[in-house]
């Protein structure tokens, strides 16, 4: 049985947080989530990690190393696929087994499996067998698991509303900015929302007067429906939803621009940044700009550019 | 139409057999070079995988030879090559040529695209006539295979250097006209009746060294600087995780390289338990199967950002270490030099070298140099 559970603040946990959280406590265990990327996370991730591994995942092991002697076991999950037809990212396929790798110190990993592709059986198989280091009731596990769910939907509703995971984790309310600018960010939730490796981009265009709309703000469904103009299926979910939101605001113009962020070495990102510049170069409705972030980041750089990208769509709009 | 492929190893041989065979005009793309690359790197994007940019170059020297049809293999994912073929369209089209592209998705993907595509790559033949032209070529190309793992093997051994790859390219040789069952079963004998004529020196003690990594980089002797021929001449006998065959068919017994999937996964378990894509999976259990099989080290091989592999670099320390197994991985794109290659790999032999002698002469405590 485990007591105390480490969540680290990486990763999926902007995604997933609340339903993890509302799940966990269902099986009566108690949480411990790291405190948010600083300087040191980055610094003990990239000290352990393989020199190829993206950015987010040596992220992701700074916030393991900082949960070490803090809790009983870590709670890694594998989220190998969230919809029929698709997969997450490899690294997420492999997350726990990553994780084992690095540093033969830490706790045990608790590795729930959620693989949508293997149909609703199996998954509530896999879902029973995690329970099973919490409680050997069905009942409390699937009640949990209930209680995740309809905190997730909760969730969802407030990103919807215009909050980003990070305010909506710590219930804040939704305030209206008075920009005279809106600028959509794209890109995964690990890179856009945690303030430390982007280097607050949203805090500072907030600060700039710039309106701030995120791929997390747009139904689901919508993102489903816009990427579906892709000339094949896209088989990672969570890049679909990246494009789906990039098309949206391609078509509806309700942005004045868009910022993609990638990161260095980020396999689908790779590939998607293709498909997102010549969709915007074909259209030529909205001025889109990637931008790379590694663990080397230099501030001045960033806002350098960041800066240039808003006066470009301010002199647009005169 | 004048169709066209990419280059990866001995695909170019198997691709011109079955065009051959269906009647579709053809170009092969020139050899890769370096000028191949630097057309893949100008074109495609920053940080994609080599496989990527080199095969972008590969289609752009097709079509300015004249090729007007790109035909190229599609994917489910979660590997990038998967959607390979529409970014290449996508970037191919944005610099300027003008083609067709013909995209074969596995049957996973859905049986009648697979079969609509398959008939317009064979036009007026029926699905019958389809099957047996896919099984005797497919046939013809495992014989090659063959062929090359023992090239692999044996080539540590012979005495005379460069016998081995002299008699091989003759094996191939033998091996191109070959057409009906017959025919290519008569060939075989003949082409390994040519290899198994070189010299060879079986008491020589030849180290013993696994080859694993991403399939791409592992075939295509021009991105990994023709690493099996080197270790080859410098006395290493090589065992290799992925055969042209084995990757391309539905089989998961793998009968070229001789170890199924259930028994790959099954050796990775402890390490990595669940598919990661790609060679991913594949990486790490060989390395345990080599491991347990008292082989002198692994050598493992991918492009810069692939993912699979990377969570496979990132295990094999730990597989390493439990097995006290050398292993080195080099990690290569398109500004990897051959020299810094080679480097590492004479370093890499003479650890191997030296860790066999103490393990034959019992540890000794003063270093010898």
């Amino acid at each position: 049985m485990c007591a105390t559970i480490g969540v680290p603040q990486a990763l999926l946990y902007y995604k997933y947080y609340p339903q993890w959280e509302a799940f966990l406590k269902g099986l009566g265990a108690e949480i411990v989530v790291s405190s948010a990327t600083t300087k040191r996370t980055i610094n003990a991730g990239t000290s352990l990690a393989e020199n190829e591994l993206c950015l987010p995942v040596k992220v992701f092991f700074g916030h393991l190393v900082e949960l070490r002697n803090q809790v009983d076991a870590l709670f890694v999950p594998r989220v190998v696929s969230v919809e029929n037809g698709a997969y997450t990212c490899p690294k997420f396929l492999g997350l726990p087994d990553l994780a084992r790798s690095i540093d033969s110190s830490l706790p045990s990993v608790l590795d729930p499996t959620f693989n949508r592709r293997l149909g609703r059986k199996k998954f509530y198989e896999a879902l029973l067998d995690f329970g099973k280091h919490f409680t050997n009731k069905k009942y409390r596990i699937l009640r949990a698991w209930m209680m995740g769910l309809s905190a997730q939907r909760v969730f969802q509703r407030k990103l919807e509303s215009g909050l980003t995971p990070v305010e909506a984790i710590a219930n804040a309310e939704v305030q209206t900015y008075k920009g005279n600018l809106k600028i959509g960010i794209a890109g995964h939730p690990y890179n856009i929302y945690d303030s430390y490796i982007n280097l607050n981009l949203i805090k500072r265009l907030r600060e700039w007067g710039v309106d701030v709309a995120t791929t997390e703000m747009i139904p689901q469904r919508t993102l489903e429906h816009e990427a579906s103009y892709l000339p094949k299926r896209l088989f990672w979910s969570y890049e679909k939803e990246v494009v789906g939101s990039v098309f949206h605001w391609l078509r509806n113009k309700s942005v004045d621009g868009i910022i993609y962020v990638l990161s260095f070495a980020c396999g689908p990102d790779s590939l998607i940044q293709v498909l997102l510049e010549s969709e915007a170069k074909r259209r030529g409705s909205l001025p889109l700009m990637s931008l790379v972030i590694d663990e080397h980041s230099g501030e001045a750089g960033m806002i350098t550019r960041v800066e240039a990208f808003v006066d470009m769509l301010r002199w647009r709009k005169v | 139409m004048r169709a066209t492929f990419p280059h990866m190893g001995k695909l170019d041989m198997v691709m011109s057999d079955l065009f051959d065979r269906t009647g579709i005009g053809y170009i092969v793309p020139p050899r890769t070079t370096t000028k191949t690359l630097q057309l893949g790197v100008r074109y495609a994007p920053e940080f994609a995988c080599l496989p990527l940019k080199v095969t972008i170059g590969n289609f752009i020297e097709a079509l300015e030879a004249g090729a007007d049809t790109l035909l190229m293999a599609g994917g489910v994912g979660p590997c990038r090559f998967g959607y390979y073929a529409q970014i290449q369209e996508c970037v191919i089209k944005e610099a300027g040529y003008d083609f067709d592209m013909i995209i074969l998705e596995p049957p996973g993907a859905g049986y009648r695209l697979f079969i609509n595509t398959l008939k317009k790559l064979a036009p007026g033949k029926s699905i019958l006539e389809i099957w047996q032209i896919i099984k005797i070529g497919f046939g013809k190309a495992r014989v090659l295979d063959e062929l090359e793992k023992y090239a692999l093997k044996y080539r540590a051994y012979e005495v005379k250097r460069g016998d081995t790859t002299k008699a091989y390219k003759r094996a191939l040789e033998i091996m191109r006209p070959a057409i009906t069952a017959d025919e290519i079963a008569q060939a075989r004998e003949e082409a390994f009746l040519v290899l198994e004529a070189v010299e060879k020196d079986m008491q020589r003690p030849c180290l013993k060294m696994g080859i694993i990594g991403e399939f791409y980089v592992l075939l295509e002797p021009f991105v990994n600087f023709d690493i099996e021929e080197y270790l080859g001449n410098m006395g290493v006998s090589l065992e290799r995780s992925v055969y042209l065959t084995d990757w391309i068919g539905p089989s998961k017994e793998n009968p070229i390289m001789g170890i199924s999937d259930k028994e790959v996964a099954q050796a990775a378990k402890p390490y990595l338990n669940h598919f990661v894509g790609g060679e991913g999976l594949p990486s790490v259990g060989h390395t345990v199967i080599y491991a347990k099989e008292g082989f002198d080290g692994v050598l493992h091989l991918f492009p810069f950002t692939c993912m699979p592999d990377i969570i496979a670099k990132s295990i094999l320390p730990q597989i390493s270490r439990d097995f006290d197994l050398p292993t080195l991985s080099l990690v290569i794109d398109e500004q990897t030099g051959k020299a810094g290659v080679i480097t590492r790999l004479e370093a890499f032999i003479d650890l191997l070298a030296n860790k066999r002698k103490q393990k034959e002469f019992g540890k000794s405590p003063v270093l010898v140099g």
